[in-house]
């Protein structure tokens, strides 16, 4: 069977993973308490013009009736307005699922250049001080929560040193936003050829990727440290020491790029939840995020942003997923064969 | 053809001590351990689990895992000494000069990595060939150990060849830098007789035409009597004789070797010479009459098919293509077992004699066909609920892994009690308890193992719990899956006596499913030779094994190691019905 064959297949499993997903939200979000059109009317309202709003949101149709024109919405690409910010909930997504995005992908980046060469070091270097260091820094890692760890950082770098930008979203006052292009402040800085603005961005950026790095260094170096160890000790590294390998080839061919299967799902686990759970960081460093967004849209049960947010994780999800098993496919040709 | 060692020896090892680091202090594996060999001879070591052998050549390619190091004593490859060289000379030499074959050749390989890349990842490294030359110089090699259509082959994971295959890729990728040593670690071990014999063969054939050396460790006395010039035989880490091949064989002169070649199956005439003098146990009782009218199993074309591998999409792909059909693992079988008798079942893997078993134990649903019991059809039972059927405890079975089929976390007497709560419904601790200890007496168990876990007891201490929980029940007919497969010859002397004497004793009948056809010479009336599913040949073991039919047969009886000293028994019967 063909690797595209079984790229294709994946795909057409998620169809009904994402239509599950649509029906489970539109029922939980109907399921919140509080009554969205009262919001919408104010303090002030009288009954009359809540009424009135409920009409004209939908919301005095049976379920399945709002079902039904949700799904039409939803083919359009209408997520619906926001009754907190009283903006389309697609808009608002897409200006903050590239600051969740690229704060995640950046402390992600981060952690894989830390966590993985720790973790094949502690393997190889087993029960010597370097597996001892690791050790520490995994566990410090678990146990600091990711608010507590922001604290610290913005009161030592920005506070006491002063060397760190005040922790006040993702550009200073100073510069102002480039054009966009994909979103990435970063990116789109060093693509607009403002150095310094790309510069800036980069700087506000750190603590909060470190603060997010050092939370997901753990499972990272864990995970690559038991798979090293386990490649190590297979008889397949037996024939290749035996032949004569170098030890280079022998540690980063044969041991490491079998060790890479349970890291890769690692990583995609690590990135899942990462995406969803920063709102605490986001807090932190006041980051225009789809987390914290998620969270104030939930607070006054403005469902269309809620609905909006989990469908847009969900298909990210999904994506995400996607790229894992491809990136499997290619490494593992054993799965190929599975289907 | 002996090899007299006036040149210097190609290797020599000298008083070698080699310690392994463990929790509860160091362990000695191996000590004073001397052996040469010479250019172009072939040297075994025999020994048990646990002698040393695979030890002694570890230290030799010097991949000892980070816990065991030399301790003392002298390693000297072409007078170069290995014992202190460093890593980079090591390095060099593996797989140039000195290399080395696995036991379990699948896992051997890497995975992930195509066979072809794999040889020449050997070829680059030893600077053999250039990326430019690597491919054709890889297939070369692979042709060399006769792999057909080699090209296609290049291409292969090791997943997608079977075990014979990927042991001649194994070799290819140690005979690719033609080494002047080549060690193999139980070879063949977990391979099927007849590919067996293709590797040995290889592996003599390639060595031989290229004046190497070789060093074969092996458990079995029979494979080093074929293929070696001289024996060294290991006992607890310690070489206790070292003979040329024929010597060791007519004039054995340590016991410990003399119990070995006695435990070895093909030099038995009786299932009692397999155990040395001082364990000779009285004759068993006369065997019960066999009453060969009633059966007490009849199997009517049975038949076992599995879907074809893959999930719906690949199914919808090969639509129409012989693939898509289901697999007939077992095809339309029938035989039958008297009261009495102990039927063997052999053939090769995949020849779906375990599947047959699991069906006549009630395992696994059949297809369609009949198995009737004492007179019962079994087949309208589903075997999900066969547990419940009064007839449970009149089928019981004997598994292969003695250690893997025990509950690690249940002692000893736990497991044999086990089948007397649940199926014989004993509730009295006091009862069950004396049950149990009346069991043990009967295999041989001492009673202050009872409250042992699995892992504090020995394999054979392991497959005597398993055979007492299988008779706990008193079963009229017992299944037992290779049950000494993964025992030492010595210790599996004991166990096929014990099955014999229980047998003796309880009148049991046994289906004795084997690969192994001269410890079914030994055990069984009747043998039943299967092969893709079908029965290929059945009949009295002495007939069957010594004026086979099938061809299938004499190619099975002829893969057999058989060294020309070690005298064979098993034309004997018929010798003595012509005379």
């Amino acid at each position: 069977m063909g690797q595209l064959t079984i790229i294709l297949a994946r795909v057409l499993q998620a169809v009904p993973t994402i239509f599950g997903i649509v029906v489970v939200t539109f029922l939980l979000t109907r399921a919140l308490p509080g009554d969205p059109a009262a919001y919408f009317a104010g303090a002030s309202a009288t009954p009359e013009s809540i009424a009135e709003i409920r009409v004209k949101l939908g919301l005095d149709q049976s379920l399945p009736l709002q079902f039904v024109a949700y799904l039409q919405d939803l083919a359009t690409g209408n997520l619906g307005q926001s009754i907190s910010t009283g903006q389309p909930v697609a808009t608002e997504l897409l200006r903050r699922l590239p600051a969740s995005l690229e704060l995640t992908l950046f402390a992600l980046l981060l952690s894989v250049a830390v966590a993985i060469p720790l973790g094949v070091l502690a393997a190889v270097k087993q029960d010597t001080w370097i597996d001892q260091v690791c050790r520490f820094i995994v566990t410090a890692g678990v146990s600091l929560p990711t608010f507590f760890t922001g604290l610290l950082l913005v009161y030592v770098f920005y506070f006491l040193l002063g060397i760190a930008p005040a922790p006040l979203g993702r550009l200073d006052m100073l510069h102002i936003a480039p054009p966009q292009v994909t979103g990435f402040l970063v990116l789109d800085g060093l693509i607009a050829r403002e150095w310094a603005t790309a510069w800036s961005a980069f700087k506000q950026l750190l603590l909060p990727g470190i603060t997010l790095a050092l939370f997901t260094l753990a499972p990272l170096a864990r995970m690559t440290r038991a798979a090293m160890l386990q490649a190590l000790a297979s008889e397949y590294l037996r024939t290749a020491r035996a032949a004569g390998l170098s030890s280079t080839r022998v540690l980063m061919v044969y041991a490491f790029r079998n060790a890479m299967l349970p890291i890769i799902t690692t990583l995609g686990m690590v990135f899942s939840f990462t995406l969803g759970a920063n709102v605490l960081v986001e807090k932190v460093f006041a980051w225009p995020g789809i987390g914290s967004f998620a969270i104030e849209a939930l607070v006054v049960s403005d469902y269309a942003a809620v609905q909006g947010f989990v469908l847009s994780m969900a298909v990210l999800f999904v994506l995400l997923n996607l790229v894992i098993d491809t990136v499997y496919t290619l490494i593992d040709p054993r799965v190929r064969i599975e289907g | 053809m002996t090899t007299q060692l006036h040149n210097p020896p190609l290797l020599s090892v000298t008083d070698l001590c080699v310690e392994f680091a463990t929790r509860k202090g160091p362990v000695t594996a191996v000590r004073s351990v001397n052996l040469q060999i010479a250019k172009g001879e072939t040297l075994g070591i025999v020994g048990e689990s646990g002698s040393g052998k695979s030890v002694t050549s570890y230290a030799v390619m010097r991949i000892l895992d980070r816990a065991g190091r030399i301790v003392s004593g002298g390693i000297e490859f072409g007078g170069m000494p290995l014992h202190n060289a460093d890593e980079a000379t090591m390095s060099d030499l593996r797989g140039r000069e000195i290399s080395m074959i696995f036991q379990n050749p699948r896992a051997a390989l890497n995975p992930i990595r195509t066979v072809g890349k794999q040889i020449e990842d050997v070829l680059i490294r030893h600077a053999q060939t250039n990326h430019e030359m690597a491919k054709a110089k890889a297939i070369e090699a692979l042709e060399h150990v006769r792999i057909r259509d080699a090209a296609q082959r290049y291409h292969a994971y090791p997943f997608e060849l079977s075990g014979g295959m990927c042991q001649r890729v194994v070799i290819a990728i140690a005979l690719a830098c033609k080494p002047q040593l080549l060690i193999a670690d139980e070879p063949t071990t977990g391979l099927d007789v007849t590919t067996q014999k293709a590797v040995m063969e290889l592996v003599r054939d390639l060595t031989r035409s290229q004046g190497m050396s070789t060093l074969l460790i092996t458990h079995d006395l029979g494979l080093a009597g074929e293929y070696c010039d001289r024996i060294v035989v290991m006992e607890k880490g310690e070489v206790v004789e070292q003979q040329d091949t024929r010597r060791l064989f007519v004039a054995p002169a340590h016991p410990y070797t003399r119990r070995l070649i006695r435990s070895t199956p093909h030099a038995a005439q009786s299932i009692r010479d397999l155990l040395p003098e001082d364990l000779r146990l009285p004759p068993p009782p006369a065997a019960p009459v066999v009453d060969m009218s009633v059966p007490l199993l009849e199997v009517r074309d049975l038949v076992k098919a599995f879907d074809p591998p893959g999930g719906f999409l690949q199914r919808l792909k090969m639509r129409g293509s012989s693939a898509a059909l289901p697999m007939r693992a077992v095809d339309g079988i029938s035989f039958s077992i008297a009261r009495g008798e102990s039927v063997g079942l052999v053939g090769e893997s995949g020849c779906g004699k375990s599947t047959t078993s699991a069906m006549v134990m009630r395992l696994l649903d059949s297809t369609s066909g009949s198995i009737r019991f004492k007179g019962t059809e079994l087949t309208t039972v589903p075997a999900a609920e066969f547990s419940r059927s009064p007839l449970r405890r009149e089928l019981q079975m004997v598994f292969q892994d003695p250690h893997e089929s025990l509950n690690p976390r249940a002692t000893a007497a736990q497991s044999i009690a086990d089948p007397l709560l649940r199926i014989e419904g004993m509730r009295e601790a006091a009862a069950i308890r004396a049950r149990v200890e009346q069991l043990a007496v009967q295999v041989g168990l001492q009673l202050e193992l009872l409250d042992r876990l699995p892992h504090q007891l020995s394999g054979g201490q392991k497959a005597r719990v398993g055979i007492a929980r299988a008779i706990a029940t008193k079963p009229e007919l017992l299944i037992l899956d290779e049950p000494t497969a993964a025992l030492d010859v010595s210790v599996q002397a004991v166990v096929l006596n014990l099955l014999a004497d229980l047998k003796a004793e309880f009148g049991m009948s046994y289906l004795f499913v084997s690969h192994d056809l001269e410890v079914v010479r030994l055990l069984c009336d009747r043998v039943i030779v299967m092969r893709a599913g079908s029965i290929v040949e059945e009949g009295a073991t002495a007939q069957v094994l010594s004026a086979p039919k099938a061809e299938y047969t004499k190619e099975l009886l002829s893969a057999i190691p058989r060294p020309a000293h070690l005298p064979r028994q098993v034309e004997a019967p018929v010798q003595v019905a012509q005379a």
